[in-house]
């Protein structure tokens, strides 16, 4: 077991992928030559080359059509869209066609791509470079999300979503690239779907994904040692499917839930758990679930303004407060 | 070219052309629903540049006026025409429609419904044929109106950079739906348009069938040969509306009196009768076998499949088992 990056643990899965497999390519902006805005794919250009590493001009919605393309002929692409942001230019060839063209010829083509792109809120880019679009794929038939929490995350999904023969989305986020954490070294496969319990604890549950887990495990921390709240952590890193099963099984043990996102709240992750905790254990609830979101703007410049917007551990442990009449 | 491939092409068009105006009737008595969008008035484009490729083997793709295309291909009329009835028979099972025919064993790729969305998707499928090291060519039928997407600059850019093995085949029918391409657009002629983007590139009559096959050939050839994406503008016109909502009322009748006039079958009939290859007597009796051919074997296999089964709704949404995904892959 290896502590590593998450840079380090995304880098490591496209290098094991592409030398087992010479269909696996990846692409993106910058990805190459430069190695990626992110170091995700730093090395690779000068180990498997320009055919297989592939710098891309600014033209995301063409070249997320050119990677499913490309799968229809053999090909294993690794997209990279160098920002969430962009990857709403790329919505029609992710939507349309690689969500949609399994179902539409009736089973014959297949889009096994793999789109990885930073999203979230960083430090003061302003709202075209802060989006969370998370919300808006989740919700598309035909196209599994994922979102890592950790290094070990970030590289056991991508080893999966490769190998996988649907179109993957992978959510990742701008701050936690260079965020430490343990890597097995042998090779190991994430599972696509389900959850994981990251905390156990037995008088709420906080769910989290991606970012929002660090937030959920900082307050749990503060609800043990100082209110004497023991919070249950659930890591929702599949969002499409999300996992029902594993929803309902938490909060019938701790029977209150909160679910802390980065995105707005309205039809986010929240709302759909949310309905998922009516649908499935309505009775078991000792209190109304609440979310814990950013405010519903777009995102400001301004730091202080900023940070306003965005939700932290101490808005989920007040949350969780108010909820408990503390 | 030799009179026995000149009727070979005659009867391919007029078949085209027989099916499409079936399509039109069963659209009517709603044995068909959705969109339909026919294809008279331009079986020389499809058919001349498939006979210049090698179908089958070469990657095609279009958008949805792409039924033509599918059989072209390969694909069996008789799915085809019961993928319009929805039934699970049909090329897609059903799932599909008339504006996704898919033929993934005839390597056709599918017809698709977002205006310029296949143009990435041809030169994606080059970049697989070129990294697998095959002769295949990968050919994407459009209209001119998808020339005005941001799909067309980007993947034209892209297929150049790269050096793919794709040929851009543009159907210019003069209109984007009912919007004419004066109206729509700063050039009219399409070729010119990749100009700048260091792509070779061709213009010829979309109405001759011999016409299209030279230009084809020389486009074909130039793809195959490993020189790079080609561009191929074919001037043609569509006798019907852009889908059956369409009635066509924003064009005037002499414009489309002066392109009946340079009907693509009509002209290659003309030419062999002229050639004495064939009378009209026969040209007649060859009409009379196509429409026995669709109306006794092609419209009682749609009319007679069966639907597909609605516990069968979830299937193909994504794959049938996915070891990645339960953690069953270790």
């Amino acid at each position: 077991m290896a502590e590593m990056m998450f840079w380090e643990a995304v880098r490591r899965a496209h290098d094991e992928e592409m030398a087992r497999d010479p269909m696996v390519i990846c692409m993106g902006e910058d990805i190459g030559v430069a190695g990626g805005t992110y170091k995700a794919t730093r090395g690779l250009f000068d180990k498997y080359g320009p055919e297989r590493v592939i710098d891309t001009p600014i033209s995301e919605n063409s070249f997320s059509g050119l990677a499913i393309g490309a799968a229809f002929c053999g090909v294993r692409p690794i997209v990279e869209i160098m920002s969430v942001n962009f990857a709403w230019l790329a919505t029609d060839q992710i939507i349309n066609t690689a969500a949609k063209v399994r179902y539409m010829s009736g089973g014959q083509l297949e889009a096994p791509v793999v789109f990885r792109s930073p999203g979230g809120t960083a430090h003061q880019l302003g709202a075209q470079h802060s989006a969370r679009m998370e919300k808006v794929f989740m919700g598309i038939a035909g196209l599994r999300v994922v979102t890592p929490s950790n290094p070990k995350q970030a590289y056991g999904l991508l080893k999966s979503a490769v190998r996988c023969n649907d179109p993957v989305f992978i959510n990742e986020h701008e701050l936690m690239y260079n965020m430490k954490g343990e890597v097995p070294d042998e090779e190991f496969f994430h599972p696509l779907e389900g959850s994981e319990v990251a905390r156990p604890g037995r008088d709420i549950t906080l769910f989290g994904y991606n970012i929002s887990v660090h937030w959920c495990l900082q307050a749990a921390d503060i609800l043990s040692k100082q209110h004497g709240i023991e919070a249950e952590v659930v890591d929702l890193y599949s969002l499409n499917p999300l996992d029902r099963a594993g929803i309902a099984a938490s909060v019938s043990k701790t029977h209150r839930a909160l679910i802390a996102e980065e995105a707005e709240a309205p039809v986010g992750v929240g709302s759909e758990v949310m309905a998922i905790i009516n649908e499935e254990c309505f009775f078991e609830l000792d209190a109304p679930p609440v979310r814990v979101s950013a405010v519903n703007v777009p995102i400001p410049y301004n730091h202080t303004l900023e940070k306003a917007a965005i939700p932290n551990a101490k808005d989920v442990v007040a949350a969780v407060l108010k909820m408990f009449g503390k | 070219m030799i009179a026995a491939e000149k009727k070979r092409l005659l009867r391919k068009m007029l078949f085209a052309r027989r099916f499409e105006e079936r399509c039109y009737e069963a659209y009517v008595e709603r044995k068909i629903g959705g969109f339909l969008h026919l294809y008279p008035g331009q079986e020389a484009c499809a058919i001349g540049v498939m006979a210049a490729a090698r179908p089958g083997h070469d990657y095609v793709i279009t958008g949805y006026r792409d039924h033509v295309h599918a059989i072209e291909c390969g694909s069996d009329p008789k799915e085809v025409m019961a993928e319009l009835y929805g039934k699970e028979t049909g090329s897609s099972k059903g799932r599909g429609g008339s504006m996704h025919i898919f033929d993934a064993k005839h390597r056709f790729m599918g017809g698709y419904a977002l205006v310029g969305g296949p143009f990435p998707l041809a030169a994606g499928m080059a970049k697989g044929i070129k990294m697998r090291g095959g002769d295949e060519i990968a050919i994407c039928f459009l209209g001119d109106a998808a020339n005005n997407q941001g799909t067309f600059h980007e993947t034209m850019n892209m297929a150049s950079v790269w050096q793919l093995p794709v040929l851009f085949v543009c159907e210019n029918n003069l209109y984007g739906i009912g919007t004419a391409i004066e109206r729509s657009t700063a050039e009219l002629d399409q070729y010119k348009r990749v100009c700048g983007y260091n792509m070779a590139a061709a213009c010829t009559d979309g109405q001759d069938i011999e016409q299209v096959i030279q230009a084809a050939t020389t486009a074909v050839d130039h793809v195959r040969s490993g020189k790079g994406p080609y561009f191929l503008e074919l001037k043609t016109y569509r006798y019907r509306g852009h889908s059956m909502s369409d009635a066509g009322s924003y064009r005037t009748k002499e414009e489309q009196e002066l392109w009946a006039k340079r009907d693509p079958i009509n002209l290659l009939r003309d030419r062999l009768i002229e050639e004495k290859e064939m009378t009209l007597a026969d040209f007649e009796a060859l009409d009379k076998e196509l429409m026995a051919e669709i109306e006794n074997e092609i419209i009682p296999f749609a009319e007679n499949s069966p639907e597909p089964k609605v516990e069968d709704l979830e299937k193909y949404v994504l794959a049938e088992h996915c070891p990645y995904a339960k953690g069953e892959a270790h």
